[in-house]
């Protein structure tokens, strides 16, 4: 199939690690946590951190209870002789779209974008309600099982979907992760009982440690760090009015306006990574995404099997890349969320070489 | 040099708690004054859609907005989460339903919590009213909650004008947050406080560049690869620069002036930070040898004080400072 780029440079994702995603690492510093991914990504493409055009993080002061607890995390990455570097307060996946317009603008032809989450050492679903509207929201303490469950019974109502169906998607996500050695979660495991009805345990993701890492190449430098490099083709971001109740909570119309612009639409896809930390969010993303039963959704697991939150959006675009590197797909979309309720998606097609 | 041994991981309670205090405009301002005064404001868009709670834009063409109406403290729930196990701070310590409700006059909804006797008492489209808090301070929790309402549906009318105008307006908000964390300070942090309390000082030797690092952090920075190899460091150091502090600290029981300095323990490649005693202030210079002293007790040196040994050369410490 032909690939089109709609962008002035070509980009790709040419390396992507993971570590392995549990309860809890009480033994690791954040740093020691993100090393390994670091020298993981770095050896397979042989580039040195110096040799790096750009680096780029992601992660949440806020999980770690912290201030400033990325800078820390730099230690991995061999920042001397000194580096360029910036940093989102967000999941990885928006910090791989800043090295994206990186490399798009001409400032660099390489980036190491990494992302990092320790949820064990606070309340996460308590402290998740501190990036809420601050005049209206947060002062009620509504966490982030709420808000989902909030939105899942739209979706009942709606007609959309009903528990079964939402019982359905965990277990094939679970299922799925069977052969993901990084997953927390495998396997079959019970629905569990409500944590915030209609939600069930099952419906909820993990709360966990993990972080993730991958090296973006442009053009020729791409095609000799990589067999088979996943082409960034389209990447966009939207979001939604903050206000919960402004929303129709069973749609997401800013997923199909970055997937609108990305390219989704054009082709079809064989592969969608969907950060849905929520069983019922992947019924809005389904939607809005257009996706059919011929495509596989989540044969990684997805967020349900693991979710190092401010990591769990940029794995998605990894495993959706490490799954063109492998041949197993050749035009897959990956898709990155953020805030309550899907609030803000970012939405990227990764296509590899005709074969 | 030893291999370090396995972690005993430390942990450790750690509170982070702010009272974030952030001010209101006009809209803001009117709709939680008029909470404190049980009067319910929206704010009207250009296309005659009554925004509850009110923004002070438009979230579709960004215009500003300030046309407040008054809406009823009756509406409708349209959509809901049944919350078995309330969380610390959530609105209701009894298991009640997260709400969105549309109040009468309103064409959006308002999140809060609704006060049921169970899941089954509770349905998309049921008829609520606000149940308001005894003592209101203009703020989103004068309203308690929700009740149920089965009173009369208001006769179909236009929300009225409001001029937002109360006595002594609130114009801002302090919203208490507290959060609590275990903090575990990970492997390489864990044996250096274990070993400080021994009165040991131990750091980690890069094996790539040979850097020591003392406090060591697991890393190099520099190489940026695993720290692994412990070494002892110290006791005594060198004064590679220092300040002298004249701020008294809240909280802290040090007199002023005192001097606050760079100390690289004799073996380390960098320098920490400590406070000199045992000398007075102004006699402080670079190359001052020190040592540390410990508390009965303590679990980390309280200060260090001078060894008595000639000053350190520069050359021997100007690559710490
Ligand atoms: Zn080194």
């Amino acid at each position: 199939m032909p690939r089109t780029s709609r962008h002035a440079r070509e980009l790709a994702v040419v390396a992507f690690a993971q570590s392995d995603h549990r309860r809890r690492t009480d033994e690791l510093s954040e740093v020691e946590l993100v090393m390994p991914v670091l020298h993981e990504v770095l050896a397979a493409t042989g580039l040195k951190a110096g040799e790096i055009g750009f680096t780029c993080s992601g992660s949440s002061d806020y999980l770690a209870g912290r201030a400033f607890s990325f800078t820390m995390t730099l230690d991995g990455v061999g920042a001397w002789p000194p580096i360029s570097e910036s940093h989102v307060e967000m999941d990885g996946a928006w910090a791989l779209y800043e090295a994206w317009v990186k490399i798009q603008t001409g400032e660099a032809d390489t980036a190491l974008v990494y992302a990092y989450g320790k949820s064990s050492p606070g309340p996460v679903r308590d402290v998740l309600t501190r990036q809420l509207d601050p005049y209206y929201l947060a002062p009620l303490w509504p966490d982030s099982v709420a808000l989902a469950a909030l939105q899942a019974q739209a979706l009942i109502d709606a007609g959309d979907t009903d528990e079964p169906a939402l019982a359905a998607i965990g277990a094939r996500s679970r299922a799925a992760a069977g052969t993901n050695p990084h997953a927390q979660l495998r396997g079959t495991l019970p629905q569990g009982d409500y944590q915030v009805r209609p939600l069930r345990t099952g419906d909820c993701p993990p709360i966990g440690d993990g972080a993730a890492a991958v090296i973006l190449a442009a053009g020729d430098t791409a095609r000799r760090l990589c067999g088979r490099p996943a082409w960034i083709t389209g990447i966009d971001h939207r979001i939604e009015a903050h206000g919960l109740g402004l929303r129709d909570l069973t749609d997401s119309p800013s997923t199909r306006i970055a997937a609108e612009h990305a390219g989704v639409f054009e082709q079809p896809v064989d592969t969608a990574e969907l950060h849905a930390p929520f069983s019922s969010q992947e019924v809005v993303l389904r939607k809005a995404l257009g996706l059919g039963d011929t495509v596989a959704v989540n044969p990684s697991g997805g967020t349900l099997a693991a979710n190092p939150i401010m990591a769990a959006g940029l794995i998605r675009i990894g495993e959706a890349a490490a799954r063109i590197h492998r041949g197993e797909s050749d035009r897959a979309v990956a898709h990155a969320t953020s805030g309550p309720c899907l609030q803000q998606n970012l939405v990227a097609v990764l296509e590899g070489d005709p074969r | 040099m030893t291999a370090a041994s396995p972690p005993e991981v430390l942990r450790a309670p750690l509170v982070v708690e702010f009272p974030f205090t952030r001010s209101l405009g006009p809209v803001q301002s009117a709709f939680l004054t008029g909470l404190r005064e049980r009067v319910v404001l929206g704010v009207q868009t250009a296309d005659g859609t009554v925004m509850v709670p009110p923004l002070e834009y438009d979230p579709v063409t960004a215009e500003e907005l300030r046309e407040l109406v008054e809406v009823a403290p009756t509406g409708t729930v349209t959509t809901f989460a049944w919350n078995d196990h309330p969380r610390p701070n959530q609105p209701l310590d009894t298991p009640f339903a997260w709400v969105l409700v549309r109040l009468d006059g309103a064409g959006t909804a308002l999140l809060h919590a609704l006060d049921a006797p169970g899941p089954d008492a509770v349905r998309t489209g049921m008829r609520v009213r606000i149940r308001w808090a005894a003592e209101r301070v203009g703020a989103i929790t004068d309203i308690a909650c929700f009740e149920p309402y089965d009173g009369p549906v208001a006769p179909a009318r236009e929300p009225a004008p409001h001029d937002g105008g109360f006595a002594d307006p609130v114009t801002g908000i302090i919203a208490p947050a507290r959060l609590d964390y275990t903090y575990s300070p990970g492997r390489a942090q864990t044996a250096y406080i274990n070993a400080l309390a021994e009165r040991r000082s131990v750091g980690e030797r890069c094996p790539s560049c040979h850097k020591v690092y003392v406090p060591p952090r697991g890393a190099c920075p520099t190489c940026g690869v695993a720290t692994t190899d412990r070494v002892e460091v110290g006791p005594a150091g060198t004064v590679t620069t220092f300040c002298i502090v004249n701020i008294k600290a809240k909280n802290l029981d040090i007199e002023v002036p005192y001097v606050y300095a760079h100390i690289a323990l004799d073996g380390a490649g960098l320098a920490l930070h400590g406070r000199i005693g045992g000398i007075p202030y102004d006699q402080v210079r670079m190359g001052l040898r020190v040592e540390p002293v410990w508390t009965e007790g303590g679990r980390y040196p309280d200060h260090y004080r001078p060894t008595g040994e000639p000053d350190a050369d520069y050359d021997a410490y100007k690559e710490l400072i």
